[in-house]
This record gives C-alpha cells, structure tokens and sequence, in this order.
C-alpha cells in the first residue's frame, strides 16, 4: 500500500500518541524448557512487532525443533555458538512497541551458572517476568529467579504460569503454584506480584485473554505489562546530581554536565556539593533546546552554579537538607562475575556513579545461596555466587541504600590487572559510625564474642511478635533487648555498635528512615512462628572467620 | 507539573548520558561517521551533550569511494554547518590494487575498503574509543552487543567473552591498544531513530526521500546505476519511484519502491509495511550469521 494513502490526520495523531508513550524495561529469566525463548518470541509476533523478512529467515533456520509451525524461539537465540548449543547464552535485547508502551526486554538464560547475566538483565528492569512449568511447579530455578530479581531491586514481577494446555488449564494447579510462590515470595519482601496462567505456545492470555481458562479474570500478559504503573517506582524524593564532565567552552562559562539520577532540581535551589560540602545556589539547568526552570530524573542536563567552585567530575549535587550518606566502609551484597575468584587479599577497582576509587573486601561475611536464601560460610566468592562483604575504599563514596536508590546504591568492581568488571555490588549499609572509630575491639571481635551479628530489627508493630522473637533469640545465647518504643537514633546505634540485637516494636517513621543503612524489618506475614525462626536463624548463624577478617587497617 | 520522560525523552537522556561518559574517561575518542539517519541522529545527541561547548572529538568517515555522490556532498555541507572536525579515510592502497565490489565480491571488498580501513584509521589516530551508530534491533547478533563493546589490540569482537554491564556503569578500563566500540544508540528502534528525526527536525541526506531515480531492477531489488555497475545480459536501467532505507555503498544498498517524500510518509510507510532495513543491503546475506563474522573481525 502507498504511504500517502494513509490519511494526514490519523498520521498526526499517531505521531501525537507516540510522542506520548512511556518506556517499559523488563527482563525475563528462564532456561531453554521453560518455554522462554517461545513466549518472547510470542510477544514479539503476535505485537506485530517481528519484521516480515526475520520471520522468513527464521522458517529457513528452523530444524523441527517444535512440530509443526514455526520455532518462535528462534527469534530470539542470535548468535552462532548457541544456535549451535541450542541455549541462550548471554543477555539478548529486545524491542517492541504497542500504542501504549515501548518495552525493553533483557532476555537473559537461565541456568545457575548465567547468574551473572540474569544480574546483568535485571539491573535495570521495571519489571520481571518469571516463568514457572505449570507441570513441574516451582522449581528452585523459580525461586533463583525471584530472588535475584529482588535483589537488584526490580520494583515488579510478574509469574507467567506457562504450558496451562498441558494441565487441562486446571485452575487448581494454577492455584496451588501461586500459593507456592507466595509463600516463598513473602520471605522476598513486600513487592507486587501478578500471577498469569498463560500457553506461550498457543497464544492464550499472552496478548489476548484466552476462553480457555474461564475461572481467570485478570489481565493477559501484555494488558499487564500496558499497565503496570512505573511512574511511582522512581525516586523523586532524593536529588543526586554525579557530575559527569565540567563543560567550559570559554572563560564565561562553566557548566556541570551529568545525569538526574534520582530527583528534582531547579533554578534557584541550594545545592551542596560533595565531597567539598560547599553551598551555592542553582543559577541555571542548560539544555540545546533552552534552559529549564525543572529538571527530574533521570534527565541528562547541565547545571550552572551562582559560585566559581571548583567542581569536577565524581563530585556530586544534592539538597542541603538531604545529603546522601558518606562513608568509606560499607557492606554490600556482591554478585561475582569472573573465574577468577573474589581475593580479599587484593586491591580492586570500584566504579560508582562517576566515581572509580580503589578498594577492597575487608572481610566476606557469609555466601548466600541463591535457592534456599540460607547463609553459609565462605572464604571466597566464586563464579556467580552472591555474598555479604565488608567493603573499605580509599575515597568515601556518597552512597544510598540500594533498596532506596538503584542509582546511588550500586557498584561495578573491576578487576585492576585484567581490567574485567568482575563482580557487582548492592550497598545495603554503611558500616555502623563505631565502625569507622578507633575502637580498640573489631566489630569482627565482637560478633565473634557474642556469636551473632548486631542487627536492629523493626517489627510491624505487633508486640506478641516482638517478645516471642526477644525469647527464642535469648534462649539461643544472644545479647538480645526490646528496646523501648521512644528510644532513639543514637541509643540504637549504640547498641549496634555495642554488637546487640535491639528489637523495635514501634518507631517513628523518620527514625526508622535514619536507620535505614543498619536496621532490618520483620515482615510477619501469616505464619508468624515461621517468620521468627527464619529471623533466628539469620541472626544466630555464625560465619566461620576468614582470613579477611584479621586485616585491620587501613592499609588498602 | 509532568514529572515522567517519554519513550523518546528516556533514550535521549541516556544517550547523552553515554557520550559524556566516553568523552570524560577516554584520551582520544572518535565518531564514526557513515553519513545514514543513524549517525545524524547520534551526531545531534553530540551536539546535546556538550552544548553550549562544540562536540570534543572529531567525526570519521570511512570513505570505500563507492559510496553515492549525494552523501558526500551532504556530508561536507553538514560537517561544515555544525562547526565538527571530520576526518576521512580511505584504505587507497587497496583501490589502487584494484579492490572493487564487481571483482572482489562484496564479501572480500568490504573487509578491505570498510573494515581494514576503518581499523588502520583508528590505529593510526591512536583513538581508544570510537563511537558507532548500531541498533541492537537490527539484526540478531546485535541484539547481544554492550553499549561499550570491547575490541582487543587487533580491533576484534569476542561474544563469548563480553563484560557484563549493570545499571549505567560501563567500564572503559583498556590496556595500550586495545579499544572500545561504544554504541549510544543501542536502545533505539529504526522507529524511534525516524520518530525523533522528526520531532527535532534533523537534516538528512536526501537519499532517503523518493523520487524518480535510475535503477538496475534485479528480481526484488532496485540497484542504483552509479559507480559503473556491471550489467547482466537484458538488463536495462529505468527510472523507477524509489527511496533508500538505509545508506552503504552504491552497489550494496537496495532502493525500496516508495511514494513516501517527507519524514510523517516514511513514518507512515513504516508502519504499513516492516521490513528489516538491511533486508536492502546485501552484505548481511552473504552467509548466514554474516553480521556476526564481520563483527569477529572488527566491523561494526
């Protein structure tokens, strides 16, 4: 059809509505049975998405791999070796758009040994999509897969119960695999989750709801992914401006280029800039296409300052009244990425926003494995294994937590000699301020004194919970407190750094977000005696010392 | 107050976002310049990143000398325009050995007037980083690409052996010699590069536009008749109403046949019916998985 038969006027519009659409990434995880590849490839066909002449190479690539039809998981696997292999073996984008949304997908392989893919793909999604064989349930692999989706942060997910024509469509299996997962989910934290029962291979509910499972009202797959609210997930509370590159074309001008990552700023506002802690005030937000009186994340701008300061790239812009944490002893959960294993004995190199200072592992506090969430000992990190490290880094870093801000809160760890990224970290603390005292105990003494870590825990304000929890955690030898509902920051962090575990039945919001980098909440859920053993049992389990852990000093 | 970026807005923060990273940690980038809707696209985002300054590398072109006369001429008025410092290179030594896409094959000619052009061209300015215009939509062994895209000493792609990449930290840790293909358009869909030619009003070479233009019809494709081409036996050259989709050398690049004459018609065209833009080019079917061959050995 010629294109000027398309009328002007539904031209426009189309331009109009587009101009409009919102940006939706999302990251799907799942190994070559699940059927993956083959809902992706769905999304893609049945979206319209796939170009007439892909398709035709796909009907000549195709080896009876399905019967019958046309492999839509060729659509997807691209490069050579694994079409030799038959597996997905890297991340793989993919775009589609519908007039509501324009979607991302990161299309990342999922056996356990590509944990540093899924992190990969998972980094930067809104959404993710976890695929469960109506027929086998959920795997480990299930659970794998939500587990490093919460770790890095993706705000939704979404449980694709595939293959439902090889079970009947039988709402009682989609039940009891919903009930599974959320079971598991809970001990994930709260997020939302929508379960779909769906047949990638057919089609039903992964762009049109299907007839076939009359007893499900929610949305298909895609209505779900059309409509998922994202707006709400960034973070506009907390103004971080890394500055990129100083911009200064001649003397009259000098421009601080960078990236919105988390926040409003505007003409006008005082700004304090780290690591100096100097003031000044907003004079201009410059862009090619006229200056701005707003600018939000995640826009990329150049700011003016009313004072000459000497500002330089890695120097960071926030409010006054809201300045990131800074510290140069942190903890952080880290994923390693290499063959290589983690040395704590080795200086690395850690890129954070748009600063790389040397660092390195004062001590690897306990692996973490990735199917059951259960803490083990562990004097390396290998291979795509997660755990919590004790991190010193020459310079402070200006860091959130990663749960409160992807941006500010995460880290590539780059290996110095082989320049590869090997490993990537989620802050989720500062080390306690005694921590970076001159105590003349470690805090690895005291853990190893008491036999538990410290924590400070926020219980949802029921205090049957709270004192069976104070209980169970004494009867177990720990220095435990139910510390009073008024107690404040600085008594807490006290008894942190003393190395207790202090128990908060109610607190104000505004402490329990001071607490933020060291306190942990309890969520309780419904079965309570299953919350606290689970929290007993984090809390009691002693690492074994490593080698690291007799490593003072500053010497890095 | 609206608080949220389009689709569009989204990819253009991030692309900035990538090219003052590059120009922040690298001593000598450059970007590749083809002369395509790509690198007008990318060139403009240059222009964003370090305005009100002039963009802080130069731009290269990889002239195979078969390329069509109006995308040279568009290419000086343009380069001149926006005040950037356009480089050129040409690998003469194989033009005057006689390399040319008729005798060669395309295969054999492309790995030496484009891709061991473009590699002696960035080893001989010692750049550390050079930017290209590539989509992961374009093709499936793109799909995998790293928006920084590690070359080793001898400018070559290993997929097996790619550096993870996490939120928006890339790593631009190289040793002497070795180098990164960074590509700040890897987010973008032929749509979107069209969506936003639009909206900014960006000047393109006039290739893409149809119009009444001398062709070679070979079964499904429409061949310019410039640089020469060989005739098969019966083959006459006729005016045919056509556009280009995307823009190679003269010999390799298909015209689509098309009425759509401003940017809403290709938009509109697009819509109607899609079809991979490099179904045009032939390069990417001389074997399959070609794409994924070229890249191993340093193309693009």
């Amino acid at each position: 059809m010629a294109a000027g038969s398309i009328e002007e006027l539904a031209l426009a519009d189309w331009l109009e509505t587009t101009a409009r659409t919102e940006l939706l990434r999302f990251t799907t995880a799942g190994s070559v049975d699940d059927g993956k590849s083959t809902l992706i490839g769905r999304l893609l066909y049945d979206s319209k998405g796939v170009y007439e002449d892909q398709l035709a190479s796909v009907r000549k690539a195709t080896r009876n791999l399905t019967t019958g039809g046309l492999d839509l998981s060729l659509l997807t696997d691209g490069l050579r070796a694994e079409r030799e292999q038959g597996i997905t073996i890297d991340v793989a984008y993919r775009y589609f758009s519908t007039p509501r949304r324009k979607f991302i997908i990161a299309d990342t392989p999922g056996h356990e040994q590509y944990t540093r893919n899924m992190v990969t793909g998972a980094s930067t999604a809104d959404l993710a999509i976890v695929l469960i064989d109506a027929r086998y349930g959920v795997l480990p692999q299930s659970r794998r897969h939500a587990f490093l989706a919460s770790l890095l942060g993706i705000p939704h997910l979404a449980v694709a119960v595939n293959k439902m024509d090889l079970v009947d469509f039988s709402e009682a299996v989609f039940d009891e695999i919903r009930e599974a997962f959320t079971a598991f989910a809970q001990r994930l934290g709260p997020r939302d989750i929508q379960f779909i029962p769906l047949s990638a291979l057919a089609g039903d509910n992964v762009v049109r709801r299907s007839d076939r499972m009359p007893w499900y009202h929610g949305p298909s797959l895609l209505e779900h992914l059309e409509a998922v609210p994202i707006a709400s997930d960034r973070n506009l509370a907390d103004l971080r401006f890394p500055v990129q590159y100083v911009i200064r074309p001649d003397l009259n001008f000098r421009g601080l280029a960078g990236q919105l990552v988390s926040g409003v700023l505007r003409t006008g506002d005082e700004v304090t800039v780290l690591p100096g802690g100097q003031s000044s005030r907003v004079k201009q937000i410059v862009t090619l296409d006229g200056a701005l009186e707003e600018a939000f994340a995640p826009m990329s701008v150049t700011v003016c300052l009313e004072n000459e300061l000497d500002v330089s790239r890695g120097d960071m812009l926030a409010h006054a009244g809201n300045l990131p944490h800074s510290a140069r002893s942190l903890e952080a959960t880290m994923v390693w990425m290499s063959d290589r294993p983690l040395d704590p004995h080795r200086p690395y190199l850690l890129k954070h926003t748009t600063q790389t200072v040397q660092a390195r592992v004062r001590e690897i506090r306990h692996r973490v494995d990735i199917g059951t969430l259960e803490p083990s000992p562990a004097a390396q990190l290998q291979l795509n294994e997660i755990g919590v490290v004790a991190i010193e880094a020459q310079r402070p870093l200006f860091f959130d937590l990663y749960r409160r801000n992807r941006a500010t809160g995460g880290f590539i760890w780059i290996d110095p000699i082989t320049n590869e990224t090997v490993g990537a970290g989620m802050i989720t603390g500062g080390v306690a301020a005694a921590d970076q005292r001159d105590s003349a105990v470690t805090p690895a003494e005291r853990r190893e004194r008491h036999g538990h870590a410290p924590a400070i825990i926020l219980t949802d304000g029921d205090e049957d919970v709270a004192r069976l929890l104070e209980r169970r955690l004494f009867d177990r030898g720990c220095q435990v407190y139910l510390a009073p509902g008024d107690a404040d920051e600085r008594v807490l962090r006290a008894l942190f750094a003393y190395g207790m575990v202090a128990i908060v039945v109610r607190t104000s919001a505004e402490t329990a977000a001071r607490l933020s980098d060291i306190a942990v909440r309890m969520v309780s859920g419904e079965d309570r005696n299953l919350a606290v053993e689970d929290l007993v049992q984090r809390l009691t389990y002693i690492p074994r010392p490593s080698a690291a852990e007799n490593l003072e000093g500053d010497g890095i | 107050m609206r608080r949220t970026l389009t689709h569009l807005e989204s990819l253009e923060a991030e692309s900035i976002h990538i090219l003052r990273e590059v120009a922040a940690e690298f001593q000598r980038p450059v970007m590749l310049y083809s002369i395509g809707k790509d690198s007008s696209v990318m060139v403009r985002l240059a222009q964003k990143a370090f305005y009100p300054g002039r963009i802080p590398f130069p731009l290269l072109h990889i002239d195979t000398t078969y390329k069509f006369r109006e995308m040279v001429e568009f290419r000086d008025r343009f380069c001149g325009e926006i005040g950037a410092r356009l480089l050129v290179h040409t690998n003469t030594r194989a033009i005057e050995d006689g390399a040319n896409p008729f005798r060669l094959g395309t295969q054999k000619c492309c790995g030496l007037l484009k891709t061991r052009a473009l590699l002696d061209a960035l080893a001989e300015g010692g750049f550390d980083a050079a930017f290209g215009g590539a989509r992961r939509d374009e093709e499936k062994s793109r799909a995998k690409e790293r928006v920084y895209s590690f070359r080793d000493a001898f400018g070559q792609w290993d997929p097996r052996n790619q550096r993870p990449e996490l939120w928006n930290l890339f790593n631009a840790r190289i040793n002497k010699g070795e180098s990164i293909r960074v590509f700040p358009l890897s987010n973008w869909t032929e749509l979107d590069v069209w969506h936003y030619i639009h909206l900014e009003n960006i000047p393109i070479v006039p290739l893409y536009f149809a119009k009444e233009r001398p062709m070679v019809v070979r079964g499904e494709m429409l061949i310019p008749v410039e640089h020469d081409i060989p005739l098969l036996p019966g083959e006459q050259p006729r005016m045919v109403m056509c556009r280009m989709r995307s823009l190679g050398c003269t010999p390799c690049t298909g015209a689509i046949r098309s009425e759509a004459d401003t940017v809403p018609k290709i938009i509109a065209e697009m819509i109607q019916f899609r079809r991979s833009e490099r179904e045009n080019r032939v390069i990417d079917h001389d074997q399959e998985g070609s794409m994924e061959v070229k890249k191993r050995e340093g193309y693009f």
